[in-house]
């Protein structure tokens, strides 16, 4: 598992842009801490988000998720640490200009139309984008035919899909998404992880906040798993997940046939099925074609790798032992 | 673009306060109000025809001000109630999340609340009484000496209030903080209506309970100031001993000190509120 970089051209204070550096990354904190009266909610949290990069945001309920996203976004001061946005102090309000964020709690002005919060969206974020590019954005989240109606008749998923068009129309180059799918139907699920991928690919960054492990799991670049307000595990999902495994249904295992399932990797069995530890998937045709060769009957064949949800529910439960801050 | 921030929301809080419900419920108000005053007018006119010419501009401008009273009373509950949803009430909905993450300044989004919630107090105010005046001249052939200070004070008064409210939407609730104004609205108006009495008795500690609470809160000193410029000034010779502690007549007129305070408290209010809403976590 790979430790948070946390190193980084920093700006200077006036928070310029340097166009000859390698670009900063899309966000940089470090040792951010917030206590609500005696609680503390966040406690020295830092991360980075490369440009181009999406990032998942795990934990159980009240790990700190949300306060760190409003942390990052000005919404809630710090008591203590920094925030980078795009290479700016989280404290500068411009540091926001080319980002875009869809609430945990969203609403929208109730007495505009769709069309209307997006254009004052725009304005607010200093762009300029015409309209009929407006519209493109309230079609893709299937809100073309209700451009011109008020966001008070709205149901709570229409208001996050609008809420998504809301946070990509200024065109940004960092996307938070919290909770984004918490209101969602299943097909309305499937069209934010195909706008996430089309985000990725088009080199947008985006740190999304969910509690659906899959989504992640199929989206994510990389994941900071936070509990109890601290970075419990961060890594690529590959350092994360870590080993693959080999599950065999067997029949006929002789002693040699056992001998070469023990020489693959550790091997754990019950009844005709076996599990074996491996890691490198390519050598799993061999392992077939000597177990065949040794006289097993071979029933299924199935490579796989622990799911990042028993990952989560592993570093949950038995505390930080692998903390990476 | 901090400019453009502050434009962009004044106008969004203009188009809010024209599409709530509470600009219909004030339309409603005034029209009421301004048919029962075009009424009585009327009735002023044709029963006391026996009157003097004085007898009948005081009237006039006694009641014409009763009137502006009820006017300015419907001015501030409404921008009052429309200041409180406008910053507690997308506080709490959640409405500010998405706005605040954008690249502005929350002193910015303050300020442009301020600008578009006194362009509707005063727009109101001055259409409003405009049409109030215009009835007075029509029954009555009364015309106040100076409609122009008067309706820019209203309108100031207005905007003394919503300043109030503001600040205490960025601290309360929505409800509470609309209750509160009115409520410190109303005491200072009774404060001074006190204090006008003690004048009228000679007790200068009762008449200071007027004069603390219009420095406090300039509502109350900006209202008795429009009241004298819808009155007509020989009234006051002809008739001094009715406006010792009359609750809606004015004997003196306001210090441009006073104006200059009235100035200086709302900027006070209105800095203190953005600081408010700066520490404030969302």
């Amino acid at each position: 598992m790979g430790p948070v970089s946390a190193t980084t051209a920093r700006p200077d204070a006036a928070g310029e842009s340097f166009a000859d550096l390698p670009p900063s990354p899309a966000v940089w904190c470090s040792g951010l801490r917030k206590r609500y009266r005696r609680r503390t909610a966040v406690d020295g949290v830092s991360f980075t988000v490369e440009r181009g990069e999406v990032m998942g945001l795990l934990g159980p309920n009240g790990a700190g998720k949300t306060s760190v996203i409003k942390m990052l976004l000005g919404l809630v001061r710090p008591d203590a640490g920094e925030v980078l946005l795009l290479g700016r102090p989280g404290s500068d309000p411009f540091a926001r200009t080319r980002v875009g964020y869809l609430p945990e709690l969203f609403r929208y002005q109730p007495w505009l139309t769709a069309a209307e919060v997006l254009k004052l969206h725009v304005r607010l974020a200093g762009a300029t984008v015409p309209d009929e590019r407006r519209r493109e954005y309230l079609a893709m989240v299937g809100l073309a035919d209700r451009a011109g109606d008020r966001v008070g008749g709205f149901s709570k998923g229409m208001q996050q899909r609008l809420g998504l068009a809301v946070a990509l129309v200024a065109g940004p180059e960092l996307v938070i998404l919290d909770e984004p799918t918490s209101a969602l139907d299943p097909l309305g699920r499937a069209d934010v992880r195909d706008l996430l991928l089309s985000l990725k690919d088009r080199g947008v960054a985006v740190l999304l906040n969910s509690h659906l492990i899959g989504e992640v799991e199929r989206v994510c670049d990389r994941v900071v798993i936070l509990d109890k307000g601290r970075v419990a595990a961060s890594g690529t999902l590959a350092e994360l997940l870590g080993q693959r495994e080999l599950r065999l249904r067997l029949d006929e295992v002789g002693p040699a046939a056992a001998a070469r399932l023990a020489a693959a990797g550790q091997v754990t069995s019950g009844g005709d099925a076996y599990t074996v530890a491996l890691q490198d998937d390519a050598v799993i045709p061999d392992i077939v074609a000597d177990l065949v060769g040794l006289g097993v009957r071979v029933h299924a064949v199935e490579p796989g790798r622990i799911s990042l949800e028993e990952r989560l529910l592993d570093i949950l439960r038995t505390g930080h032992s692998e903390e990476h801050r | 673009m901090t400019a453009r921030t502050v434009l962009t929301i004044a106008a969004l809080t203009l188009q809010e306060a024209a599409r709530r419900r509470v600009l219909r419920s004030l339309a409603v108000l005034t029209v009421v109000l301004l048919g029962l005053s075009a009424w009585g007018f009327s009735r002023i006119d044709s029963e006391f025809g026996g009157m003097t010419s004085g007898e009948a501009k005081l009237t006039a401008a006694l009641v014409l001000n009763l009137v502006m009273f009820g006017l300015s009373l419907i001015a501030a509950l409404g921008t009052a109630f429309l200041a409180g949803p406008t910053m507690a009430g997308e506080t709490e909905s959640g409405i500010a999340l998405a706005v605040l993450a954008r690249p502005v300044r929350r002193w910015a989004v303050v300020l442009g609340k301020w600008l578009g919630l006194v362009a509707f107090g005063s727009g109101f105010v001055v259409v409003a009484g405009l049409a109030q005046l215009l009835i007075v001249q029509t029954t009555t052939g009364y015309w106040p000496p100076d409609p122009v200070t008067g309706l820019a004070l209203l309108a100031g008064q207005a905007a003394v209030l919503l300043t109030l409210g503001l600040l205490l939407s960025t601290a309360v609730s929505p409800m509470a903080s609309g209750i509160v104004a009115v409520g410190l609205f109303g005491s200072t108006w009774i404060a001074g209506v006190v204090g006008g009495v003690g004048r009228a008795l000679n007790n200068e500690s009762v008449e200071r309970v007027g004069t603390v609470s219009r420095m406090l809160l300039p509502t109350d000193g900006l209202w008795r100031g429009a009241m004298n410029s819808f009155q007509d000034p020989t009234l006051l010779t002809q008739f001094s001993e009715a406006f010792k502690g009359h609750p809606f007549l004015s004997p003196t007129g306001l210090t441009g000190t006073y104006i200059g305070w009235a100035g200086l408290w709302v900027f006070l209010v209105l800095a203190l509120a953005a600081l408010s809403f700066q520490r404030r976590d969302m």
